[in-house]
């Protein structure tokens, strides 16, 4: 034998069997918060230790595994995170939201329509809805078994009262199959809709926090909202300075100290697609990649 | 008298399969209704199925009480095979056992034996895994739920005694109540509590 060697996928067994037990009973009472036993991982809090966790308890060697942070392929948490289980589990990796089977994100989910044989991993910092409505956890903890949800509307109110429209833009609380409301982690409000009757299970690890949740597929997952003051997904009125997609989330980037600023696609993965296929954006007009075609 | 010797092996490799077991039981409890094949082969104490053991390989351990119904507690088998596997204590009481294994469905405790969590903690909940005849064929129910896409159609041969009006009350407790897994040798189908069953004609 060389060197020692991790366990496949980094955790101990008995760590993996605690969070695979959480996992089903999230699936089981879709949105409700499973304690588990967090433990540990080589990263800091606030990097992904729930996600990766999660991801670490299902992924396998036959799966192909993409980490987005913000929508990005190739920021340093997506990238330390995907070596992560590259080194310690051998899997293939993958930036295509198409080919990978297992997704872990950071804050997004991707445009491309996910699919059935896919899992959608979330890192979430603080899994509890109501936490900042009510600090107490074994207060939340009652609001959730009666379905007390009040307060989170009067908190929407508030928003309303103050700025004439919901100003939340993003942890915007939701309500999985009719039952629990829950926190889709950081993530625009912008890509609630896509969370709705998705194909893909969706599965949500908070490390700091200790909480496993999950929306199995099909599930109804609706935005908080009042009847005159409906949920609308936020965006901005711009469309991708490199590859012109209407449809897609936008970063803002500032480009001088004279207020210029540029719209570009969030999600990497799709702008490069979109990219390849011939569409420009303003920022893009010569010819995309010249190189791959020579 | 069974020795460690003659007991049934555990998983070849227990790493990937028990891996690989999981994600059968994931995907079953993701999509209910949907027949899911257990790849993973290990030992099997009679009357134990080759799923029914893999599973419980994959998911038991020291934290998880088992009870077994009367047919698998008739020998001391199934329950030295999986002490010695899991160290999951076996326990007599149903009611604080996190996982129940049971082979006969018509002899089935009625629910309320069973643990249902409370309504803070619905998670702190018996999941029964129940040995069934067929997966493939028997009566045809309708599903409905989360994890279905519409409707789906289940045929099969379960065998619990009024098991609609059981899965009925069961639905009604939402959040709390108990998730089954359904083995039929290799074959695995899940009912969570989210899911809801008809008896369908032809």
């Amino acid at each position: 034998m060389n060197a020692p060697t991790y366990n496949f996928a980094y955790l101990d067994e008995q760590t993996k069997r605690m969070i695979r037990r959480a996992i089903l009973k999230a699936i089981a009472i879709p949105g409700y918060q499973v304690p588990f036993a967090s433990r540990e991982m080589p990263m800091p809090y606030g990097w992904g230790t729930g996600g990766v966790q999660v991801t670490a308890a299902i992924l396998g060697p036959i799966d192909k595994l993409k980490v987005i942070d913000q929508g990005s392929d190739d920021t340093t948490n997506a990238i330390s995170i995907r070596k992560f289980f590259e080194k310690t589990a051998g899997v293939a990796v993958t930036t295509s939201t198409g080919d990978a089977t297992v997704i872990q994100t950071r804050h997004r989910i991707p445009e491309a329509t996910l699919q059935a044989h896919q899992v959608l991993v979330y890192q979430v910092p603080i899994p509890e809805p109501l936490r900042f409505l009510e600090p107490r956890e074994t207060e939340t903890r009652r609001m959730h078994a009666l379905a007390e949800y009040g307060l989170m509307h009067v908190k929407l109110y508030e928003d309303i009262a103050r700025f004439g429209h919901i100003a939340t833009s993003y942890a915007y609380p939701v309500k999985v199959n009719a039952r629990y409301v829950m926190d889709p982690s950081p993530t625009p409000k912008f890509d609630n809709p896509k969370m709705d009757n998705c194909a893909a299970l969706q599965l949500f690890g908070a490390g700091r926090e200790k909480r496993i949740y999950a929306i199995p597929p099909y599930t109804s997952v609706v935005s908080l909202d009042f009847e005159d003051h409906p949920f609308e997904p936020y965006k901005h009125k711009a469309c991708c300075a490199l590859c012109n997609a209407e449809d897609s989330y936008l970063d803002e980037i500032v480009t001088d100290n004279k207020g210029s600023r540029m719209f570009v696609c969030s999600d990497t993965d799709y702008c490069e697609t979109r990219q390849s296929q011939g569409h420009r954006g303003s920022e893009n007009a010569a010819p995309y990649a010249e190189s791959a075609n020579a | 008298m069974t020795t460690v010797a003659e007991m049934p092996a555990g998983f070849a490799d227990k790493v990937l399969a028990a891996q690989s077991t999981f994600r059968s039981v994931m995907d079953a409890m993701a999509r209910p209704g949907t027949v899911q094949r257990i790849q993973a082969v290990s030992g099997v104490p009679a009357p134990m199925m080759r799923g029914a053991a893999a599973i419980a390989l994959t998911l038991f351990d020291q934290d998880t009480p088992v009870w077994l119904d009367s047919k698998l507690a008739a020998t001391m088998d199934v329950a030295k095979w999986i002490k010695f596997h899991t160290s999951a204590p076996v326990i007599a009481d149903p009611a604080v056992c996190t996982f129940a294994v049971v082979a006969d469905p018509a002899a089935l405790p009625s629910f309320e034996h069973f643990a249902f969590g409370s309504g803070e903690y619905p998670d702190r909940s018996t999941t029964i895994i129940l040995q069934v005849a067929s997966l493939t064929e028997g009566p045809a129910y309708e599903l409905r739920g989360p994890g279905i896409d519409g409707a789906t159609i289940l045929r099969a041969a379960i065998g619990v005694p009024d098991l609609l009006d059981r899965l009925a009350l069961n639905a009604s407790l939402f959040p709390r109540g108990i998730d089954l897994v359904l083995v039929s040798g290799e074959s695995i189908v899940a009912l969570p509590r989210t899911t809801r069953l008809v008896a369908k004609e032809g």
